[in-house]
């Protein structure tokens, strides 16, 4: 993963920390997270097959990785032969190679439809730096863009900026100072910014949803109709996708476009799907190259219990529905995958040497697992992540939190310890009881724990005690 | 070996070495057979059902929606275009001549056309391979035979789309069934007019695609 982008993150705790002051950001992503879930509950709620659907979806996507060797050939192979070119990219790096490579006889820049991946191995700086202008077409990907700003959100990437700073942005750098801030008003500014854009360049690079073993084909969700222009119109197409991204057959797709479009927008279908397989004379691009990408999924891959991260079909619904990201936003995660599938997925692609944080960022209640249109089970994965986050801490270094849990394991060993150590609790809390019945306060580290909640204190009895002492009965009534 | 084979050869043998395949495990196509699919595949409603639950779907998109008996579907393309101001359209190869009738508008044929030429016709007329109920869907295949090329079904801002009853089905499974005899051709799936909802969640009706779709359905 390219750490140009996110170099200054430090970690979860202190960009949440300062990003929760902003008081606008806050009241956009709460905005915008109601509106998509209410809209994905709606039209989740009309389908009385959705948990078959969902089945079948994790079904689909586990069978997939089991055979991904065979499906990822047999997609290439059939893309080849429908006239197609197919780009093998172990990492970021390479991957940014081959695309420079084929985008360097474009004119001096390139159209891009809004993807991930390209923002995961940092393409548009590869671009830039080898004197190509890549021109991101997605409306809020051209306002992230314009604004030299990040995307916030899987499926909706400046949901952070308001149409007053989207106004502004727009009548500076596309020199319209007339510009009203009607939404309208900004869509067709961008409108009219792209179409001869669309028209006039010769390459566009987008990424892929699916991709389709049997027929080599590529299916692309949107809903602008600037993917339609990009893939259509350019002489040359090239298609990033990561290697998760494959389906075994054309009929799959009948239960990923249900799931899809009703998790991301909350629509019941997008207003756009396209679908091709390789070149086709005449019509649309006489160039197309796929590129597919590596870059650690075949270490996620390798963890059992994380490997269904890479059934994610990248819809957002956990995004929307996590109480955490509803109050940070996306920025706070300091990575291009935000939320509950950003948690677990970037701290694997970079080999748990980033991110760390990242697994903590979540109070597992479960809600992401919930909206899941593939189940792929978040919390559980999580915890393992963050197990595996404590294990490769170095084990010199014992931190007073690693003394601490072996001391409480060595008590919760023996019976005569823990009931030891629950009468020198029972006399050490009284001080820090208050009127109320509670504990509000604690000193040094477990202060951590009473900065933001209250603690019961222990009860003057355990079920052991009260078990040992009840009165002797005549048996079972 | 040269540098694109062995990424190649890498990524596959990771791939083994990850998944830790035994030899024994079945052929990939047997396993696919038996995956779960207890979802709907098949309809349950009507067909007059269905016609109606497509017009509600549509309009519920933006997309204007006529009904019209066979006998007068060259009536209502004219009525319709004229409505909407268009004086030249561009018509799909699996448009029946017999619709063309309209005197005031100029019909333009797909030679191919260049790009600039295409920006210059007001619309575009096309029939449909399916058309998908439950989801407001209209089913283009690209081909000399159906729908045409994709440009011209993409660069004007006006699309007609006629829509025949025998062509509509109730749900996506069944959409995608009709689909599959076309699965190597490219396919555009058009739910409504195109939108976007990037400005604060604001659906606004009309990118880049055509702004404005209308939907005659033939009953």
């Amino acid at each position: 993963m390219s750490t140009v982008p996110y170099r200054e993150f430090v970690d979860f705790p202190t960009s949440a920390l300062l990003l929760l002051q902003d008081n606008q950001l806050r009241g956009n992503v709460r905005h915008a997270t109601d509106v998509i879930q209410s809209k994905r509950d709606r039209v989740v709620r009309e389908m009385p097959d959705w948990q078959a659907l969902r089945d079948s979806g994790y079904a689909i996507r586990a069978h997939t990785l089991d055979y991904l060797d065979t499906y990822l050939e047999q997609f290439a192979d059939r893309c080849t032969a429908a006239g197609g070119h197919v780009h093998w990219a172990r990492d970021a790096a390479e991957a940014n190679r081959i695309v420079v490579g084929l985008a360097r006889n474009a004119t001096g820049r390139v159209l891009k439809i809004k993807s991930m991946t390209s923002e995961e191995i940092g393409l548009n700086d590869a671009l830039l730096a080898a004197g190509i202008e890549p021109i991101e077409t997605d409306l809020a990907e051209l306002i992230v863009q314009l604004g030299h700003d990040r995307p916030s959100h899987i499926v909706v990437p400046a949901l952070h900026k308001s149409r007053q700073q989207v106004r502004e942005l727009f009548a500076r750098t596309m020199n319209l100072p007339e510009l009203g801030d009607r939404p309208e008003d900004l869509t067709e500014a961008a409108r009219l910014y792209l179409r001869h854009r669309f028209l006039n360049t010769p390459v566009a690079v987008s990424g892929a949803n699916f991709l389709i073993a049997e027929t080599g084909g590529v299916c692309i969700v949107e809903s602008e109709g600037n993917g339609r222009m990009c893939l259509t119109l350019p002489r040359t197409l090239i298609s990033l996708a990561g290697i998760d991204k494959v389906l075994p057959r054309f009929r799959d797709l009948e239960v990923m476009l249900q799931l899809l479009p009703r998790s991301a927008t909350g629509e019941r279908m997008n207003p756009y799907n396209s679908l091709w397989t390789g070149v086709h004379p005449g019509d649309g691009p006489q160039e197309f190259h796929v590129v597919l990408l590596d870059n650690r999924r075949t270490e996620v891959l390798r963890d059992q219990q994380a490997r269904e991260t890479l059934h994610c079909i990248r819809c957002g619904a956990c995004q929307n529905a996590c109480p955490v990201y509803r109050q940070t936003g996306g920025h706070a995660y300091g990575s291009v995958y935000a939320g509950p599938i950003g948690a677990i997925l970037t701290p694997q692609l970079a080999s748990m040497k980033r991110g760390q944080s990242l697994p903590f960022a979540s109070s597992l209640c479960g809600a992401c697992y919930e909206v899941c249109p593939v189940k792929i089970n978040i919390p559980e994965v999580l915890i393992h992540l963050r197990g595996r986050v404590v294990s490769a801490k170095p084990a010199g270094g014992l931190t007073l939190e690693a003394l601490a849990m072996r001391a409480m394991l060595w008590v919760f060993l023996g019976e005569a310890r823990l009931k030891m150590a629950q009468r020198l609790g029972r006399i050490a809390q009284r001080p820090f009881i208050r009127a109320s019945g509670w504990i509000e306060w604690l000193p040094g580290m477990l202060g951590g724990w009473t900065q933001t909640r209250d603690l019961q204190p222990l009860p003057r009895q355990s079920f052991r005690e009260w078990f040992e002492r009840r009165p002797p009965s005549g048996g079972p009534e | 070996m040269t540098e694109a084979s062995r990424a190649r050869a890498e990524i596959l043998a990771d791939i083994r070495s990850a998944n830790r395949r035994s030899a024994a495990l079945p052929p990939a196509d047997e396993t696919w057979e038996t995956l779960p699919r207890a979802y709907r595949q098949t309809g349950a409603l009507s067909p007059a059902d269905c016609i109606e639950l497509l017009a509600e779907r549509l309009r519920d998109y933006g997309a204007g929606v006529v009904l019209v008996a066979p006998h007068q579907v060259a009536d209502a393309i004219a009525d319709i275009l004229r409505r909407r101001n268009q004086s030249s359209v561009l018509v799909a190869p699996d448009v029946d001549p017999a619709w063309l009738n309209s005197a005031e508008c100029s019909w333009v044929r797909d030679r191919p056309l260049s790009y600039e030429a295409l920006s210059g016709v007001d619309g575009v007329l096309t029939g449909c391979t399916a058309a998908i109920a439950a989801t407001g869907t209209l089913c283009l295949c690209h081909s000399d035979s159906s729908q045409g090329r994709r440009a011209p079904t993409l660069i004007p801002d006006y699309h007609l789309c006629v829509v025949r009853a025998g062509q509509i089905v109730e749900n996506v499974p069944q959409g995608m069934r009709a689909l599959e005899p076309y699965r190597n051709q490219p396919i555009t799936l058009i739910s409504g007019p195109s939108a976007t909802a990037d400005i604060e969640m604001t659906r606004i009706q009309g990118v880049h695609g055509p702004r404005t779709l209308d939907v005659a359905i033939v009953v």
